[in-house]
Parts: C-alpha cells; structure tokens; sequence
C-alpha cells in the first residue's frame, strides 16, 4: 500500500474540472484508490467515485491523504499526486 | 377578463410577448410489481444506464453546438455521475435486498444527493440537484417515458415552469422559447444563468401556485428588468410594451457593441474605460460589462468585515485573485481608506468632531506603518506578472506623499532581502481628492506616477459641504465650476508633467459629465461596471475637438445649473 499527503491548491479546491479531473485519473488504475480530506478530518472515500470525491468538500489549501493499493499502486499514486501539484494543469 | 399583474426577482434583461407553455414534468410513478432477480434488475438498470449515456451526450453535442463548451460541461459532469462506481454499488446494494431497479435508484440517488445537500458550503451542496437530475432520466428510461415534454413545444413560447433543471433547458429549442418564468429558483439558479447567457428575458422566484391559475397558451407580457408578467394584457398595455421593446433592443444592441470593443473617441484616440470595484466578486461583472481594467479596487472591505486587520496572506489571496481574473489589463489598487465615520471594531479610534477632517486614509496608514506594510507586501506580490498600480488616497502634502514612497521602498528592500517573489516596478500613484492635491499636483508630480481623480470627496472637500446633512447637500455639486475647475488644473497640470491622469470619481461615470472631461483631456474614466456600456458608446460618438468646444463652453458658465442646462441639451443633440 502507498500512501501521500498533498496540498490542495486549485482556487475551486476538489470541485468542478479539478474534481472531475482527479476521478478521471484515478480511474485509470486497477489499484483501490482512497482518499479523505485531512483538514476537515473526514473518512476515506473511493477516489473513482466523483459523488463521494465531492462530498469531501475539499477546498483550496486543504490536505488530502491518498491511499492506494494494488499491482499498479505507485503508478496511481504519482500519478495524482503530480496532478495536484500541478494545480491541475493550470499556471 | 382584466390584465392581471404578478411580480418575481428579474433574472435577465429583455421584454417577451406571447402565448406560455405551461412546462409540467411527466410524473414519474413507480409501479408496484416484484423484483427479478439481482442480475436482471442489475442489468436493466445498465442498460437503461447506457441509453442515459446516449441522451446526455447527444444534449452536450447540441448545447455545445448551440450555446458554447461551458455550457455543455454540465452533461459531461452528468455523464461522470452516471457511471458513478458508488452510485451503482448503492444501488446493488438496495437491490440485493429485494428492491426493483426503479426503487433502488431512487433510494440510491436520494442517499447520494442528501450527503451533498448537507454540505456547508454553497457550491459544493448545489451538485445535489445533478445527482437528482441524473437519477431522474434514468428512472425516466427505466419506466419507459420520452425525453421530457419540452420538445413539444412547437411554436414561439414563454415557458413557465415550477423550476427548470439543465436537462429540461437543454432540450429547448432557443428558436422557439421566447423567454422564462420559474416560481422556484434565484438569480444564480440554472435557468436563470442561461437566460442571460442566451440574451432571453427570465423571471424567477414567482412563487408557489404560479402554475395554479395559468394554463398553456394564455397570452403575457413579461419584463425580464422589472420582474413583471401581465396575464391577458389589453391592447394598450401589448402596444406600449411593444414600443418599449423595440427602443430597448436596438439600444442593447448598440451598447453591447459598444462595450465590447476599447473606448475610442469619433477621432479615434483611445480611452481607457475602467471600473471601480469594491469586492473580489465583482471583477468578473466588471469584465462582463466591458471594462478595459480597473481603475479603484476598494481594499476596505477586507477591513471591515472582520474582528482583526487582514492578514497578509488573506490579503495576498484575494488581490491575487482579482489580478488574474482582469489578466494584462491593469489594475490600480488603493490603500487602507477608512476613518472614524465607520471605524473597524479593533481600532481605538479618537473621537472626532469631524471625521471627514481627521484622522484617516493615508494619515492612519502613516501612523500605523505595520498595517501599512502588510498591505503594501501583500500588494506587491500578488503583482507579480501582473498590471498592479498603487493608489495612495486623501493625500494633501509632498511630505505625506515621500514618506509613504519611503514605506513602499522599504517594503521592497524587505521582499528582495527575504528573496520573495513581488513585482518591483508598481506604479506608484495618488487620488486627488483633496482641493490641496489638486493645486498641487505640478509639485505632487515629483513622487507619483499617476494622478486619479476622486470627484466625491473633491467636492465635499472644495464646496465644504457634508452631502448627508439634507440642509447643505444641495451644495454638493460635481458639476459646480469651482470643482471643474479643479479637475482641469489637474489634468493639465499632470499632462504638463508627463503623467496620466485618470477619475474614479462618480462624476466618470456620469453621461453630463463625460464631454467636458473628455474635452479637458482626461485619460481614463473608472465607474461603475453598469455605467460602462453607455460612456463608451457616448465617447464614441464625440471627436476631441467637439468636446473641447463642450468643454469650453460649459467653463463659461457661472452655475452648476447653467453647466447641467447646457450639458441637457448637448446630450439631447448627440
């Protein structure tokens, strides 16, 4: 299992295109994917569930945690990650 | 049958008349029968899943087609939705208990929708409704029912609804809908926010029982500016509405063709048209009505709202903000400009005999050179890549003017020092609002960049009138000669001097005001967003030696009320 905490930065926060954009990525991988809103101290939701990624309601400046777990777990994990760091592909 | 009037929020500009389509959405009842067994009622949820797919893809392709890509993202989040692994494992779940498609769906789409309708925040609790909507057309597919009764309309129509969702509206054929009316729903709701983008006139908020007492094909009257909608109006009525939308629609045409191009006088010299803007919101307005940049950002909001000064982040954040939204165009910035006629709570403010006198803008900012700097950081480097100009307000002095220069370089060394990213060449500017600025302004030029009118407080300042006190205000006069006369020193004192010189004034913004500024040379013009459209249009249709001649003109006069006689009867000829 791997495991990272990251920063929101996106002025939307995990809403909108940022959001749809991390589920759609997170989508890509085989591996269970969670993640959960550490700033608002939620639980682990499925990082594939745009539903349950909204319900997070993380905003800008908020602290995920993601989790990620299987054959391709490492891959899925950089590859959110580097989402988030670059703020979604926005300058 | 007697006109009968009823009144709602407008929601988008515009007169419609003609006959309503009462929109009235199939009701969707759920048979009682028994459930199949768990593949079969899994798999006709699937399918009816994948003809959802179909519809949401064919209305983005139409709405991007119709409307443009934004518009249509709401079926691509709909489509995302649909194929929601939690959706579908609620679902799976209610129907491992027994329950048939239909009820599971329901269920599950219920449960979903209530965890974001729960939400604290605004935006993110809105969702709820595409999770009702996307659970609606499929339930729609699973019992057999076309795609929503809109398509029937035929021929012209108002449409008027309980609430429209986005899959109603997208169904519409723009063609054919005349205008809106919702009972439910508010100034950002859906439809509302369509309307304007598809120029069609929207009331909302009617009320309930709007859909009571009307029936499909009655004729109306709806004002989409006042919120009015006139069932069975007589002939005189449908007459003078017919003549107000005819003068209404070719002037929006003119004044939108206005503000979408830069201001240039009938000589063809550019002018800028800026607005003010008091809060981070209102730049997207202010763009929307065609201003070239902002020529007073107001930062006194971000003192007053809160128990403690802003930070220097919050503040970094929210001018930030503001800059990208306005990108290359500039933006000039002013200082802290408050006083103890509306001190915030965690400032020991003197008592004052006259706080219009006192201690206030600049002067507190000199005082308290901490809070000073913080705004000056937070300023400084949100401009980084940006077009931020710095506006010192009520200064009346060189001294007061060096010494906050001095801060500001200060604040630069500091940010260098600590290796901060900000940017280091921000214009540096003043508002001449005080009589002694404005006489001063050859002696102010030495340490500003820039002058900008500021017509309120200049009158106040020079007919020595408090505009609140209803025995005096009618002394308040912008347009009094001793005021104008002010405003053209200054312009050609700076012009002398090399600077631009600009007016954030209200007085810009106003029509019997802006041919004679225009003819005094002035550079920019900020106001008001909404007063944006038309001072483009009426600088349009001025040369510059047409409006010296005004200007010129309007100076011999002795009286405000000569100058605004005068100023009636240019605009009534223009």
């Amino acid at each position: 299992m791997a495991e990272a905490t990251i920063q929101v930065k996106h002025k939307v926060g995990l809403h909108a295109r940022p959001a749809a954009l991390f589920v759609q990525t997170a989508a890509k991988f085989s591996s269970k994917i969670k993640v959960k809103n550490l700033t608002a101290n939620g639980n682990f939701v499925d990082a594939k569930s745009i539903i349950m990624v909204l319900t997070l309601g993380v905003m800008k400046d908020h602290e995920v945690v993601i989790q990620t777990e299987g054959t391709d777990a490492d891959a899925a994990l950089d590859a959110l990650k580097s989402l988030i760091e670059g703020n979604f592909g926005e300058a | 049958m007697p006109e009968t009037n009823f009144k709602g929020i407008p929601a988008s500009d515009g007169i419609a008349i003609g006959s309503i389509f009462c929109y009235i959405p199939t009701k969707l009842e759920i048979p009682v029968c028994v459930a199949g067994s768990v593949d079969e009622e899994m798999a006709r949820f699937a399918a009816a899943r994948e003809r959802a797919r179909v519809e949401l893809q064919g209305l983005y392709d139409a709405i991007e087609k119709r409307v443009g890509k934004k518009e249509a993202s709401i079926f691509e989040a709909h489509q995302e939705m649909l194929f929601d692994p939690a959706l579908e494992e609620k679902i799976r779940e209610f129907v491992e208990i027994g329950q048939t498609a239909e009820q599971a769906l329901v269920m599950a789409t219920e449960e979903l929708a209530r965890l974001l309708a729960g939400m604290d925040d605004e935006l993110f609790a809105a969702r709820a409704l595409d999770v009702k909507d996307v659970g609606r057309r499929v339930l729609r597919i699973l019992l057999g029912f076309p795609d929503t009764a809109l398509s029937a309309v035929t021929e012209p129509s108002i449409i008027i609804a309980e609430d429209l969702t986005p899959s109603d509206t997208a169904s519409l054929d723009p063609a054919l809908t005349l205008g809106f009316i919702t009972a439910q729903g508010g100034l950002t709701s859906h439809s509302a926010i369509l309307a304007r983008t598809l120029g069609l006139p929207a009331i909302v908020g009617m009320g309930d029982g709007l859909l009571d007492n009307i029936s499909s094909g009655t004729f109306i009257v709806m004002d989409g500016r006042t919120g009015e909608m006139i069932l069975e109006p007589d002939q005189e009525t449908i007459a003078r509405y017919k003549q107000i939308k005819t003068q209404r629609d070719s002037l929006l045409q003119i004044l939108k063709a206005a503000a979408e191009k830069d201001a240039l006088t009938a000589n063809g010299r550019r002018v800028e048209v800026a607005a003010n803007v008091g809060e981070a919101s209102s730049a997207r307005d202010a763009l929307e009505h065609g201003a070239e940049g902002i020529g007073l950002l107001r930062t006194e909001f971000l003192y007053l709202e809160d128990t403690q000064p802003p930070s220097e982040e919050k503040q970094y954040r929210i001018y930030r903000e503001i800059f990208e939204v306005m990108g290359t165009r500039p933006v000039v910035v002013r200082t802290l400009d408050i006083g103890g006629d509306k001190p915030p709570s965690y400032m020991p403010f003197p008592d004052e005999m006259n706080p219009f006198l006192g201690w206030r803008a600049i002067r507190i900012s000199l005082d308290e050179p901490e809070l000073f700097k913080t705004q000056l950081r937070a300023i400084l480097r949100a401009a980084a890549g940006y077009q931020a100009r710095i506006m010192f307000p009520m200064v009346s002095d060189l001294d007061e003017l060096r010494r906050a220069r001095d801060i500001v370089e200060t604040v630069k060394r500091d940010l260098a020092l600590a290796s901060v990213e900000f940017a280091a060449d921000v214009p540096v500017g003043i508002m001449v609002e005080t009589p002694a600025a404005a006489v001063l302004v050859d002696v102010l030029a030495e340490a500003s960049d820039f002058f900008s009118l500021g017509t309120n407080d200049l009158t106040q300042y020079t007919m020595a009138v408090d505009r609140g006190n209803a025995k005096v205000s009618g002394l308040f006069q912008p347009l009094h000669p001793a005021v104008l006369r002010l405003i053209q020193q200054t312009i050609e004192a700076g012009h002398t001097k090399g600077k631009w010189v600009g007016m954030c004034g209200e007085l810009a913004g106003m029509t019997k005001a802006i041919p004679i500024l225009l003819g005094f040379g002035l550079d920019e013009f900020s106001m008001n967003p909404r007063a944006i459209p038309e001072a483009k249009n009426l600088i349009g249709k001025l040369t510059d030696e047409r409006a010296r001649e005004i200007a010129g003109q309007a100076m011999s006069f002795g009286t405000s009320a000569e100058i605004e006689n005068y100023m009636k009867g240019i605009l009534a000829a223009l």
